[in-house]
């Protein structure tokens, strides 16, 4: 029993992988264990929890939710593609920072991914969009109080625009 | 003089990396050493009470990519402990009837999610490929499901064990029921609290290599004790201590369910990796953590209680029923917890309060954040609540009645506590509390507040909850601190990390102890090669436990920073401060120099190996006339310590909420929800209530949403984030007032006491009241007994109150 092997090529953060991958891999154990960008994180791979959310052509998905073969045309962006060309944190990344969005780390690349889509979509969100904003990813550790303001925070340091 | 780090909203150090995907938890290791990993996945009982037959694994033996298939019968033959039962972490005389579950289970199976048989493949996807090909024959057997069930012992979960009941404690202060018998007022309840569960977002996993060039074995594994894991390891394994290292790496989420060890998992990987001498993996996934892991709270309670017309407690009589599951390798921590801080900030005259430890066809308990202490606050806070309705009184009244007062500390209430030492509360200010309280929540103006809501036809209610919470139970932790002579500062504690920032808070105190720039510190947890003695992270311990030692490792470096820097400078050492990392005479800046060098100057030596080492070579520095170390001193800038309290310290605080229920729909709403939290000195307030925040969003999930469904067969019919209701932002409180209060203890010498689990602890307590007021006008006598309460189930409630009502006024 051997199982038929697609070559495919992804493009992530600008860069073009090669890769050898069977129909049924994971787009998230793609990223994760054939490209070792361990970033994106899973935490339920039934698409609840949000933690493996990627930006797909800039639109945020579960990454959990699909097969790396079926994301050959795409550009997927994942957290290791948030910083700022200089190194320094992304305004989302840097919003979390300070407002202590994060405790144990787990779910913040989702929550991170989701917010950058979420901002360059509605770049000055009220407080009930910026709470609708992350509605859609479980964290266990912050209770989220702190999540909201990161995208408050984040939208005035200018990451939609 | 620096600005002091500790009290301040520092931020994270270890966010960098989170924030950049440059977290490593244990699923992104990965160890090639010449080949690459192989995966695990655990074949696991489909029923809650069977015999094993047999098993046939002979279709699973020609995959190509399968490297080994066992069962309990291949145990044996890795190693001879591991076809023992699992360790029973914590024994205890009244637990005469204590049971673990087999690496593999063996003849039976107790629970769905047992795990029955281990495949190794090329990759997860092939691993359970492989588990899917194993035929398991099966006799089921009637299971055990719910705690009526295990009273009624119709059937037994463990054939030798009468009653299904682990086990029965028992402790009394005064004669409780003597006082009951002769009080002016007499109240009995029944209060339930269903399962809930930690459920951290990243589940449990471990990774493990072996190394036959040194025969040591490592262990990297998603866990709240490496030195347990270690040590456990070790043992089953038939390995020396010295021959295991266990690294817990970033951890996501713990919440308590990671402090039970050795998971099967924990043993069968290391013990795979010695056995096919590959680096193997397991990672759990979340249908495993819901069926395989532990849940936690599923309790059912009796008060009786006895009282005087201001509501002062004359006697009080809990017995409660506590679901331990299937098997108990942590004791009996849990119901103990309940048993004794349930009394929270209170001193009934008498006390009694019995358990029985039952068991039942279901996943393990061990403790979630809080560990009985909701269940505990539960019972008394709805106890307070039916004095003050039966005595027509304010609910904080009889309350303040009951308190503890501040100048009766050390007070000793009289019972052993989870620890094995006395429940004797160390420091605190609870009237305090109670005003601060009902100042945030607007206590005082609410009845204003319910007029100008009931005008526009809303109904809303307020709740109010107090707690004492013990923290920081021993039996000790210690810390590391080595000043390089590059001057950074590498500091090491035993315990780990879950998220708590201890990277950031503890670099705080040494900071400000040594007097370095924070950027200069590192450190690192859970890395039994760094500091190979320690206990492990829960009971909100880590800032009492390791924070006191790393501070006492970071002084004895520093009296061995001055002892050095004073002989260079020729000055006394009280004459010496140190800033920036630099230590110099106070007056005189000119006479410095800088912790770097003395490190160089702490060990001689006699290589030079770079421009700054050769000042502390043996042609340059030293008396001849005595040893280069001298007799009572080591090489090196270095400070170790150990931190071991004589019992816990009490933090405490008081919780409101203000909620609205919907009166057609049975919805409810949180308004306003407000804190009032001592857990003595902080040492970074912005971390202290990010804790509060979490622990209040699980809270609001363990009063409003969250429990396991199980059926009658035993099985969990929500076992997914699709049907287990978890809060996302939508159910979380908008924002939480916080005001904190700061009575230091005592007993530890940064005066701190434990906030990790202090959010959840009152939620239950206070949604119940809060909501059971809303509905007084509508609905009265309608009575909140039991947690987690849905709008179907209040709805329910208020059906059944109509006929009553109805009753009451054609009576009238």
């Amino acid at each position: 029993m051997t199982e038929e092997l697609h070559e495919i090529r992804l493009h992530v953060n600008g860069t073009s992988y090669a890769l050898t991958v069977p129909g049924r891999r994971l787009l998230s154990d793609a990223l994760r264990h054939d490209l070792g960008l361990t970033g994106t994180h899973v935490g339920c791979e039934h698409g609840v929890c949000g933690a493996c959310t990627i930006l797909v052509d800039g639109a945020p998905m579960r990454s959990c939710l699909m097969f790396a073969v079926s994301a050959v045309d795409a550009e997927l962006t994942t957290v290791e593609g948030l910083a700022d060309a200089d190194g320094s944190l992304g305004p989302v990344q840097q919003a979390f920072l300070e407002c202590h969005g994060l405790q144990c780390g787990f779910c913040t690349p989702g929550f991170l991914t989701t917010i950058t889509a979420g901002l360059r979509d509605n770049p000055r969100p009220t407080h009930a969009e910026a709470r609708e904003m992350v509605a859609g990813n479980l964290c266990r550790c912050t209770g989220y109080q702190n999540i909201v303001k990161a995208v408050e925070r984040a939208a005035e340091l200018g990451a939609g625009r | 003089m620096t600005t002091k780090l500790v009290g301040a909203k520092v931020q994270r150090v270890e966010d960098q990396r989170f924030l950049r995907g440059q977290g490593r938890y244990v699923d992104d290791i990965d160890v090639h050493a010449g080949t690459p990993t192989l995966h695990a996945a655990v074949l696991r009982s489909p029923h809650a009470h069977a015999r094993v037959r047999d098993i046939d694994v002979e279709a699973v033996l020609d995959v190509e990519g399968v490297h080994a298939v066992w069962t309990y019968q291949d145990l044996a033959d890795l190693s001879v402990n591991l076809a023992d039962p699992l360790p029973l972490l914590i024994p205890h005389p009244a637990l005469t009837h204590g049971r673990t579950q087999y690496a593999l289970a063996k003849d039976e199976v107790n629970y769905v999610g047992e795990a029955v048989a281990f495949v190794v493949a090329d990759d997860r996807y092939l691993a359970e490929d492989a588990v899917d090909r194993i035929r398991v024959d099966y006799e089921p057997l009637p299971p055990v499901v719910g705690i009526d069930a295990a009273r009624a012992a119709e059937h037994l979960v463990h054939e030798d064990v009468p009653g299904n009941v682990g086990a029965r404690l028992e402790q009394e202060v005064g004669d409780a029921r003597a006082a009951i018998a002769d009080a002016p007022h007499r109240l009995s309840l029944d209060l339930t609290v269903e399962r809930s569960a930690s459920t951290p977002l990243e589940g449990r996993g471990v990774v493990a290599r072996w190394d036959p060039d040194i025969g040591r074995l490592q262990v990297w594994t998603s866990t709240q004790t490496s030195t347990g894991v270690r040590a456990a390891v070790a043992v089953k394994l038939g390995l020396d201590l010295g021959q295991v290292d266990v690294i817990t790496p970033d951890v996501g989420g713990g919440f308590g369910v990671k402090i039970n060890h050795p998971w099967p998992e924990e043993l069968l990987v290391p013990a795979a990796a010695r056995a096919l001498g590959r680096t193997v993996k397991f990672t759990e996934d979340r249908r495993e953590h819901f069926i395989s892991a532990a849940h936690e709270r599923g309790q059912v309670h009796h008060v009786e209680v006895g009282f005087d017309d201001d509501g002062r407690l004359l006697g009080l009589d809990v017995t409660f029923w506590h679901d331990h599951g299937a098997y108990t390798p942590y004791g009996l921590i849990v119901p103990i917890i309940t048993s004794t801080q349930l009394l929270g900030p209170y001193k009934p005259q008498s006390y009694r309060v019995v358990f029985e430890s039952l068991y039942t066809n279901t996943v393990m308990v061990t403790p979630y954040r809080g560990a009985g202490r909701p269940q505990g606050c539960f019972v008394m806070e709805r106890t307070m609540d039916a004095i003050a309705a039966h005595l027509h009184k304010d609910r904080t009244e009889v309350r303040a009645t009951n308190f503890i007062q501040p100048d009766e500390f050390p007070y000793d209430q009289g019972l052993v506590f989870q620890d094995g030492r006395e429940l004797e509360y160390d420091s605190g200010d609870y009237p305090r509390s109670l005003e601060m309280i009902k100042r945030l929540v607007g206590w005082d103006e609410f009845e204003a507040f319910r007029a100008e809501m009931a005008a526009e036809g809303r109904r809303v209610g307020i709740g109010l909850a107090c707690y004492v919470e013990g923290t920081g139970v021993g039996p000790y932790e210690g810390a590391h601190v080595h000043i390089e002579t590059t001057g950074k500062v590498k500091v090491a504690t035993g315990l780990t990390t879950q998220g708590q920032g201890h990277a950031t808070v503890f670099a705080q105190l040494v900071a400000d102890e040594l007097g370095v720039p924070m950027t200069d510190v590192e450190v690192v947890t859970g890395d039994t090669r760094r500091m190979p003695y320690a206990v492990g992270t829960f009971a909100s311990r880590s800032a009492v436990m390791s924070g006191s030692a790393v501070h006492l490792a970071a002084k004895r470096a520093k009296e061995k920073v001055l002892r050095i820097a004073s002989d260079a400078l020729e000055a006394d050492v009280d004459d010496l401060e140190i800033v920036e990392g630099v230590v110099s005479v106070k007056g005189s800046p000119g006479a410095s120099i800088d912790l770097g060098t003395v490190a160089v100057l702490s060990n001689p030596l006699r290589y030079a190996f770079d421009e700054k080492s050769r000042a502390a070579t043996q042609f340059t520095v030293g008396d001849p006339g005595k040893p280069p170390v001298a007799e009572d001193d080591e090489p090196g800038l270095e400070g170790k310590d150990f931190y071991s309290p004589e019992r816990s310290t009490f933090a405490s605080g008081m919780h409101a909420v203000i909620v609205e229920t919907d009166p057609d729909t049975a919805e409810v709403r949180i308004l306003k929800y407000a804190v009032v939290h001592d857990c003595g000195n902080l040492i970074n307030p912005m971390i202290v209530e990010g804790q509060i925040h979490g622990g209040i969003a699980q809270g609001v999930g363990g009063a409003l949403y969250e429990r396991m469904a199980y059926d009658e067969h035993g099985q969990l019919l929500n076992a997914s984030f699709m049907d287990f209701l978890m809060p996302y932002v939508t159910e979380v409180p908008d924002t939480i007032e916080i005001d904190h209060l700061e009575t230091p203890s005592p007993l530890n010498p940064i005066g701190v006491k434990g906030a990790g689990e202090a959010g959840v602890i009152p939620s239950a307590a206070v949604f119940a009241a809060a909501i059971e007021d809303a509905e007084a006008h509508d609905h009265p006598g309608l009575a909140i007994t039991g947690m987690p309460i849905s709008p179907s189930e209040l709805f329910a409630l208020r059906q059944a109150q109509e006929p009553l009502l109805k009753q009451h006024e054609e009576d009238a």
